[in-house]
């Protein structure tokens, strides 16, 4: 990626000018830092991180911000963007303190540059001219790669959570627990779905129980697909008992007119489980002392 | 394609191999049918794990074979149905009503067992 | 750009039950192409199959034409079902579960409305019956 505004051919002194701008940045690297990493702290930002990491923090932008400048690309930056999201989304920084800290800098050196040409104003027109659309790149491009790190980290996240709340359990030998917690949407039901027919295989299970106590109420769609769900399990060759089922839902399915032949259903999960074994063939007898593990 | 029907004891096994064609599916549905009373078999499995789609006309033939396969003497298992073909059939309201499945032709095996009295393994 | 990598349109001309394997099939690789999960590729080549069965039943020959569809950023394939057969005397009665004048289960096209995102079929004892049905990926 490069400016497209830098390589303007037909104004053959902005390369120059921008040469003038990088050895002004270059020489005045410790006073312009420090200004920004003083502006960086009366402006409350980055207060997850000390002063000593704001310094060192502001040094890599400042020195990779130059980089970008003199040779007119935005890969290194782009690469430092990547590298600071990664190390810096998990301890909870925030997007306007990523933008509110590039715009800083923005503005420290724009004053510096001012400051410096202020005598001449054609003369601090034109490096201004030169200089704001790769002040305003470099800032889109931070900006944008800490939002790209941020929506990452948020959908996986959002993945981990998901494939949490469906548990796909192994209590025994061919048999699974699926309990279900939560509102479950359509989306969330056809992984559900997809992740009990999977397990089906994968655990060769013959039983499974499905309990949904922890559902408060489903809607018309998401009872059908909990019948269809029943039914795909028994064309793998797997039983499913349902249990837990709360008013609201018994009074869904009974509306919706689902066949409960195809549907078993036991109060509780204990229960569940006890119908379970007896299906696989299992009794379960009462002992003086627990079984050893 | 032609699908190859073993002999194993009591029990014919049907190995469907590939996709098979509606031909394929009815002269699959012909030979079972035919060999379930030539070897008095007690109980017939076939085994989809390699079908990758199961619409309306196999899920029928499969059903037509257990019905047929019943009346002369002989209990059908279907086995190794794949996860995303059964979630594919049950949209379409496919459940093979009346037919039993298995999840291999291990279960299906055992199944047919237990369900018929007799052994395999003799 | 991926989408120039994706074959724009297949068409399978359907006279005998074995291009009914091959209309699914190139469904299915169609429907992978498009980055679908093997679950929804398996829906889709579920409706494929039916589609072209019922040509077959119906019509004795008629065509599937498969083509990917774009709807915002989201990315689809099209499926339309072409025959100029006696057509559907009654297109609402041959929505309703159960119904099929052929024999069989007659679940075909109720079945196949419930595998895929959209539905719409025109038939007339005409010109024939166009079946289009389309599949999201989500």
């Amino acid at each position: 990626m490069t400016f497209v505004e830098l390589e303007d051919g037909t104004k053959p002194t902005s390369a120059a000018l921008m040469r003038q701008v990088v050895s002004h940045l270059t020489e005045n690297r410790t006073r312009l830092r420090e200004e920004w990493a003083r502006r960086i702290g009366e402006a409350q930002l980055l207060t997850a991180m000390t002063r000593e990491e704001i310094f060192a923090e502001a040094t890599l932008i400042y020195d990779s911000y130059v980089d970008a400048i003199a040779t007119r690309t935005l890969e290194t930056l782009e690469a430092y963007a990547q590298d600071l999201s990664e190390r810096t989304v998990p301890r909870g920084v925030e997007t306007h303190e990523v933008l509110g800290m590039v715009l800083l800098l923005r503005d420290v050196l724009a004053r510096s540059l001012f400051a410096k040409y202020q005598s001449d104003s054609e003369l601090l027109d034109r490096v201004l001219d030169a200089y704001e659309p790769a002040a305003n790149a470099i800032a889109i491009t931070v900006a944008a790669g800490f939002v790209r790190e941020r929506e990452r980290v948020i959908r996986e996240q959002q993945e981990a959570i998901r494939e949490l709340s469906t548990p796909v359990l192994r209590v025994r030998e061919r048999l699974l627990i699926l309990p279900i917690i939560g509102a479950i949407d359509p989306l969330r039901a056809r992984q559900l779905t997809e992740q009990l027919l999977r397990g089906i295989r994968a655990h060769r299970a013959k039983v499974v129980v499905i309990d949904i106590t922890g559902v408060a109420a489903i809607d018309a769609s998401v009872a059908n697909h909990l019948v269809l769900t029943v039914e795909a399990a028994r064309l793998l060759g797997a039983r499913v008992i349902v249990t837990g089922l709360s008013p609201e839902i018994a009074q869904t399915l009974v509306k919706i007119g689902v066949d409960l032949r195809k549907m078993s259903t036991v109060g509780d999960l204990e229960g569940g489980i006890e119908e379970a074994e007896h299906l696989l063939g299992y009794t379960v007898v009462p002992t003086a002392k627990p079984a050893p593990a | 394609m032609q699908v190859p029907i073993l002999k194993q004891g009591p029990y014919l096994i049907a190995t469907v191999q590939s996709a098979l064609t509606d031909a394929d599916m009815m002269q699959l549905r012909d030979a079972l049918v035919a060999q379930v009373g030539q070897h008095r078999a007690r109980g017939v499995i076939i085994d989809v794990t390699a079908l990758d789609v199961m619409d309306s006309f196999a899920a029928g033939t499969l059903q037509d074979v257990a019905h047929m396969a019943r009346l002369r003497g002989a209990e059908t298992v279907i086995v190794g149905i794949q996860p995303d073909v059964a979630f594919a059939m049950v949209h379409m309201g496919l459940t093979l009503e009346g037919v039993a499945t298995s999840l291999d032709l291990e279960a299906g095996l055992a199944h047919l067992d237990l369900s018929t009295g007799v052994s395999s393994h003799r | 750009m991926k989408s120039a990598e994706v074959a724009e349109e297949a068409r399978v001309t359907v006279e005998s039950d074995r291009d009914i394997v091959a209309a699914r099939m190139r469904g299915r690789v169609m429907a992978t192409e498009l980055g679908f999960s093997s679950a929804v590729a398996t829906l889709v080549a579920t409706a494929i199959s039916e589609l072209a069965r019922n040509i077959l039943l119906y019509a004795r020959r008629g065509e599937i034409v498969l083509a990917s569809v774009e709807r915002g950023d989201r990315r689809g394939l099209k499926v339309v079902a072409r025959d100029d057969g006696p057509g559907i005397a009654d297109v609402a009665q041959a929505m309703q579960d159960g119904f099929s004048t052929a024999g069989r289960l007659g679940l075909g096209l109720p079945g196949v409305r419930r595998l895929m995102d959209e539905f719409e079929v025109r038939s007339s004892p005409d010109v024939g019956t166009t079946v289009t049905v389309k599949k999201w990926n989500s």
